[in-house]
């Protein structure tokens, strides 16, 4: 399929050490995260995709193009990578304009385009400033903005939030998702979850080099329903409620919310729990306000699959 | 928010060939600007330009010119055997062209060129082409400074061996030898930096072969750049003392063998790059 990104039983190792194994994906358009701890292998996924590295074991298309054709492939794809580093005594403005002019096109769509970049990314006023005296934030803005700078259909984004301040986190995650709704293949790799699964049309949960699941993030929910899952059941007088619930047996735990206000439960049988919370409420004992899944995110999906909160390691 | 894709029809962009060529011309104005105008390339002026001062000096101090053209002119022929080609040009090319790739790599520099529409042929193409340019513009100036400098002092009689004697045919001949230098030795440095993360070890080894090349098997002698340049000297300097250990004496060739013999072993060595670019991988965690 040449409107995809396909990833077919993809092995990279270095040495002996494990990048990623048997990897299997096919991404449509859209946001896609890559979430996982650092050493899962979300940037060796990252650089298998763009040509960085090569596979050990497996084919990567990208839109039914390789990157050994780098003409055309890098005319489609644009990747921010994680490394903070650049040419030497370069301006901002230079260092956009310089990659553009590469693609070939005249001085005067390089400018053009570079200058619909930086703006794009609030970078236009320190532009001409060089890249050396750059914030953390600034210089991963800049990268950003080289990277679609000439307009890809794919943009490859390795944890482009580490620097960024709360503002700019989310100008930057606005725009990705408005890419992203704009057909583009927005394809994102952080180990902040909370941030990235909001935009994210689905997500690749990635641990020790593997794919431990994928789907968006209530699919991903649904592929590990035979573990307990935690409804947080808003009501008056949640101790009754606990005690009436621990008389099920697939209710493995009941916990109450610090307010007082509610009752955590975990089941095993969300479906059947559901069927007696509503013979409850029929009932009058407890007076129900709101019932809603207390673990549905990325984040608590990673701790019921790999045992880890996905935080930096 | 306005958006379009990359439309290549709409940037009017080029067949291969053309756009290529405009990517080899974009490549080399960066590279030529990084080599040409750092801090960090000040050695290698200095190394192209040592001659140059020690002869301006001598110009200043030593004013009792005498009949001494031939002499100058093997002192000169000398400067160029044994300082440029042994020397300068093999370590300025060292750094020039080790710097183009293995440098990136250590400055973490290099994915943007590798991430960019250029294949990576051009791309090393374009880098070779760049630090090509870079080594003959300085050690071609640094010959031809070298060569007024001398001739100047001599006055009508400097002008007179300049253009109406040998001395245009021999300038010539050593720039046309620094331009061989610089793409034999660095095809060499280019390649040796993709296949080691220090090519200093290994550009030891190419110089201490260089220096027994004279003792070889005629065969192994023609795996040589010094010694395809030795046939090229219009002014034949023999070694004495300690550059005796700098001569090579190898067995005569034909001018145009000899500029055939680097330019084959450039290109193959540049070839052997080629197919190492491709396969190159970025992992700058094991620089």
């Amino acid at each position: 399929m040449i409107d995809r990104i396909i990833f077919e039983d993809v092995s990279k190792f270095y040495g002996e050490v494990l990048g990623v194994n048997r990897v299997t994906l096919s991404l449509a358009p859209g946001v896609t995260t890559f979430v996982g701890p650092n050493g899962s292998g979300k940037t060796t996924l990252m650089n298998l995709m763009t040509g960085l590295v090569q596979p050990t074991r497996g084919h990567i298309r990208v839109l039914g193009m390789s990157p050994e054709n780098a003409t055309e492939f890098f005319r489609a794809v644009g990747y921010c990578t994680q490394f903070d580093s650049f040419p030497r005594g370069v301006t901002g403005w230079e260092f956009v304009y310089d990659s553009l002019m590469l693609h070939g096109i005249s001085a005067d769509q390089a400018r053009a385009l570079s200058q619909e970049a930086l703006t794009r990314v609030n970078m236009g006023e320190a532009a001409n400033r060089k890249i050396a005296g750059y914030s953390k934030g600034m210089r991963q803005k800049i990268r950003l903005a080289q990277s679609l700078a000439h307009h890809p259909r794919v943009l490859v984004l390795d944890e482009p939030l580490n620097g960024l301040d709360p503002m700019a986190r989310a100008e930057s995650l606005a725009l990705f998702e408005a890419l992203g709704r704009l057909g583009m293949y927005v394809v994102i790799s952080s180990h902040v979850l909370e941030e990235v699964d909001r935009i994210a049309d689905r997500v690749v949960l990635m641990a020790g080099g593997y794919i431990v699941a994928e789907g968006n993030i209530h699919q991903v929910r649904q592929e590990v329903r035979e573990k307990p899952m935690q409804v947080l059941i808003r009501c008056e007088h949640p101790e009754v409620l606990a005690s009436r619930i621990f008389q099920l047996n697939h209710c493995v735990e009941a916990r109450l919310h610090p307010d007082n206000q509610g009752v955590f439960v975990r089941t095993q049988e969300v479906d059947q729990f559901y069927m007696v919370l509503n013979q409850i409420a029929a009932e009058g004992v407890v007076k129900i306000e709101g019932v809603a899944p207390a673990d549905d995110d990325a984040n608590a999906i990673y701790q019921y699959l790999i045992g880890s909160d996905g935080g930096v390691s | 928010m306005s958006y379009s894709f990359t439309n290549a029809k709409e940037w009017g962009l080029r067949q291969p060939w053309s756009l290529w060529w405009i990517q080899v011309r974009r490549v080399v104005g960066l590279e030529t600007r990084r080599n040409l105008f750092a801090w960090r390339a000040a050695w290698i002026y200095f190394l192209a330009f040592a001659p140059t001062a020690i002869i301006a000096l001598h110009l200043l101090i030593d004013r009792n010119i005498g009949n001494q053209i031939a002499e100058d002119t093997d002192v000169l022929a000398a400067i160029v055997q044994f300082y440029y080609i042994r020397l300068a040009i093999f370590f300025g090319c060292l750094g020039v062209f080790s710097r183009l790739i293995r440098g990136e790599m250590v400055e973490r520099s290099l994915h943007y060129y590798l991430l960019s529409p250029v294949r990576r042929e051009v791309l090393l193409l374009a880098k070779f082409f760049a630090g090509a340019s870079s080594a003959v513009v300085l050690f071609g100036a640094a010959v031809l400074a070298d060569f007024t400098l001398i001739y100047l002092r001599f006055g009508a009689a400097g002008y007179d061996f300049v253009f109406n004697g040998p001395g245009l045919g021999q300038l010539e001949a050593y720039l046309g030898i620094a331009v061989l230098a610089c793409l034999g030795y660095g095809s060499v440095f280019l390649l040796l930096s993709m296949l080691f993360k220090n090519p200093t070890p290994a550009a030891m080894l190419v110089m201490g072969w260089e220096a027994i090349n004279p003792i070889l098997p005629s065969l192994l002698q023609k795996i040589s750049v010094a010694s395809y340049l030795r046939h090229l000297m219009p002014v034949n300097v023999p070694g004495q003392g300690i550059f005796a250990l700098l001569t090579v004496n190898t067995e005569p060739v034909a001018p145009w063998v000899a500029t055939l013999g680097v330019l084959i072993v450039t290109a193959v060595v540049v070839t052997m790059s080629c197919y190492r670019m491709r396969r190159l991988e970025i992992r700058y965690t094991t620089e």
